[in-house]
């Protein structure tokens, strides 16, 4: 269902909606005032109601947990925000922290108040310098207002919030590897348990969210938490409120859109993408960023036993509504729902490639199934691409990536073995006619 | 010769190790001070420089720095320009773009133009898949590219 909303991008277009001005008229630190206001308990309440789904990828619920964080830990503990946005296909955070960055401070200060921190880390990843420029003044308002400091909105409870910066790995958006990487070592996924509300930065309770989960939160507090859920098309599966979604590749109007949760990849890419731009037909969609599954347009809903599903079964996978366990029931991922189109002019061999290119680049190397696997699915990418490769090889990179799924510290593995499985079980044919003729029966381009 | 900070940089440390718990936390920030003081590159001095002020292990920096693609071990070139080329960004012409700016530049990947004026590199995305596409010259993104503009872009550089 298409509903736009404007909770977070409502200065988007305005040259000056990342200063304190502009959001204090939008009605700015109320919510933190609100919240201040109220016991601790109470706000991870509010906050469970709103049923925020992670909107880094994972899809846990947000209330759910911050209510982990121990109450009377001896040890200090952190909020840690993470803005490492280096998913393929994923820009939606970055237009938080240069358009509407106040948002994101003041989730911070209820953030922190939540899980019982006194300070937030926000890690930015090094190359979006106006983002780090623009947080850092946000910061710096705030601090002047009083919002930050000892006493925010009179209260007793100090709050700091500081940018740190990483130096280009994928692999730190990872929670633990972020977590290692903020303490200043080598940004190396960790194993868990212990959970990072256990031992998180510097051995103490921490918890990690993703940019837009905390800079939605100050709009649970506006609204009210049962009434943001239900903003959603998909309350009834506790993902509710409004989101930001991303929509790139071959589109006439690539671009991030905020609409409720509950859209379709039929209505992003048409009703708001704006269609196609090249090609005639959808090849593939790649919703959430390209460590989810390939999804082609000719995909049927069928998900028999749940009365939720029957709007949708027979459907196509287009017009099955964005949720994190609608795609979960469908054998997709939601992810960061910034979806990647491939028109028809695309050569999905070509994408595939692109992509074991970038896991292998990107693994950070601890595991070997995830270090040696992404190499050789790259090397047999490459031989596919130069029309070398054997049926066998073919069959072999379905065999890497399952033998990849679930035997890694991390779930990088799983990120790079979704996009194998599925362009090689869903293109198997354009696979099989780079292999047969040698690669030459194919368009051999991703650009129209 | 040994590496040493100016007194606003120095101060600028200080403010840096505040913001932590301890001093190792300071690593990365740090590093990225001083490689901006040295020339856009870590040198070896550098590290010793770090490891001593943070009280770390040069073996500790230098794993640091080999982890991570921004901290360059050598010299790079007066500006640096890296093309993205993941998916969305080739999906809308990022080959191109590469194409074009080595064969204007004369350098392959990596690599740094004969003046020492430009270092032409690749980076994987970018978030900025929704203008695609795109490249970073130094701390800028310039993106929606049209080859006219890379040639703007590149013209400006070499004119510097
Ligand atoms: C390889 C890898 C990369 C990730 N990159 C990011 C990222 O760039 N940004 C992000 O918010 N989450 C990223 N995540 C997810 C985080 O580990 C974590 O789940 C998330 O930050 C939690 O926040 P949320 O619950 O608010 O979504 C990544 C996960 C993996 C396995
Ligand atoms: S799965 Fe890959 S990226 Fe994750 S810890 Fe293992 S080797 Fe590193
Ligand atoms: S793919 Fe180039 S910025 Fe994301």
């Amino acid at each position: 269902m298409l509903k736009r909303t404007s909770y977070l991008s409502h200065s988007y277009d305005n040259p000056e909606g990342h200063t304190l001005a502009v959001y204090e008229q939008k009605g700015g630190y109320q919510s933190a005032k609100k919240a201040l206001g109220i016991s601790r308990e109470a706000v991870v309440e509010e906050v469970k109601k709103a049923h925020i789904r992670g909107r880094g990828g994972a899809g846990f619920d947000c209330g759910v947990k911050w209510g982990f964080m121990p109450k009377d830990s001896a040890k200090p503990a952190y909020l840690v925000v993470n803005a490492d946005e280096g998913e393929p296909g994923t820009f939606k955070d970055r237009t938080i922290m240069e358009r509407n960055p106040h948002a994101l401070v003041e989730g911070c200060i209820i953030g922190c108040f939540g899980v019982g921190a006194h300070v937030a880390y926000i890690y930015v990843r090094d190359e979006l310098h106006l983002s780090k420029q623009r947080l850092w003044e946000a910061i710096e308002e705030a601090r002047k207002k009083g919002y930050l400091g000892a006493k925010p909105f009179g209260r007793d409870y100090p709050v700091e919030v500081y940018v740190h910066t990483g130096a280009g790995a994928y692999i730190c958006g990872e929670e633990t590897a972020l977590l290692n990487s903020l303490e200043g070592k080598r940004g190396e996924p960790r194993l868990k348990p212990p959970f990072p509300a256990q031992f998180g930065a510097f051995g103490c309770p921490s918890t990690v969210n993703n940019v837009e989960t905390i800079a939605v939160v100050p709009t649970i507090f506006q609204v009210g938490g049962e009434p943001f859920s239900r903003v959603s098309a998909l309350h009834d599966f506790n993902d509710g409120g409004a989101r930001l979604f991303g929509v790139s590749g071959h589109v006439k109007n690539p671009g991030v859109y905020e609409c409720a949760v509950g859209l379709t990849l039929r209505e992003l890419i048409f009703d708001l993408g704006g269609g196609l731009s090249t090609g005639t037909e959808i090849l593939g969609v790649i919703p959430g960023g390209s460590s989810c599954p390939v999804h082609r347009p000719d995909e049927i809903i069928d998900v028999p036993g749940d009365p939720r599903f029957e709007p949708y079964n027979g459907k196509s996978i287009l017009d099955l509504p964005l949720g994190v366990d609608t795609y979960r029931a469908v054998g997709g991922m939601l992810g960061t729902c910034c979806a990647i189109v491939l028109s028809d002019e695309a050569d999905p061999v070509l994408a595939f490639h692109n992509l074991m290119r970038f896991y292998r680049h990107e693994s950070c190397g601890q595991c070997t199934p995830c270090r040696e696997g992404c190499g050789w699915m790259e090397r047999i990418a490459n031989k596919i691409v130069e029309g070398t490769a054997t049926m066998a090889e073919l069959d072999e990179i379905s065999e890497i990536a399952s033998n990849i799924t679930g035997n890694t510290i991390c779930a990088f593995g799983d990120g790079a073995a979704q996009p194998a499985l599925s362009f090689v079980r869903k293109y198997r044919k354009h696979f099989e006619d780079y292999i047969l003729t040698g690669g030459k029966s194919q368009t051999k381009r991703l650009v129209a | 010769m040994a590496f040493t900070l100016s007194v606003e940089q120095e101060r600028e440390l200080e403010a840096i190790l505040s913001r932590y718990p301890n001093k190792q936390a300071a690593c990365i920030p740090a590093l990225h001070l001083c490689q901006a003081a040295n020339e856009n590159w870590v040198s070896p001095e550098v590290i010793t420089f770090v490891a001593d002020r943070l009280g770390l292990s040069t073996a500790h920096v230098q794993g640091v720095v080999t982890f991570y693609t921004l901290f360059n071990r050598e010299r790079p070139g007066t500006h640096q320009v890296w093309v993205c080329r993941t998916l969305s960004c080739a999906l809308r012409g990022s080959d191109q773009i590469l194409g074009h700016c080595k064969k204007r530049l004369k350098v392959k990947e990596g690599g740094t133009t004969k003046d020492g004026k430009v270092t032409l590199r690749t980076a994987e995305c970018l978030a900025s898949c929704g203008t695609a596409p795109m490249m970073q010259v130094d701390k800028t993104y310039y993106e929606n590219l049209t080859l006219e503009e890379v040639d703007k872009i590149l013209d400006q550089l070499v004119a510097d």
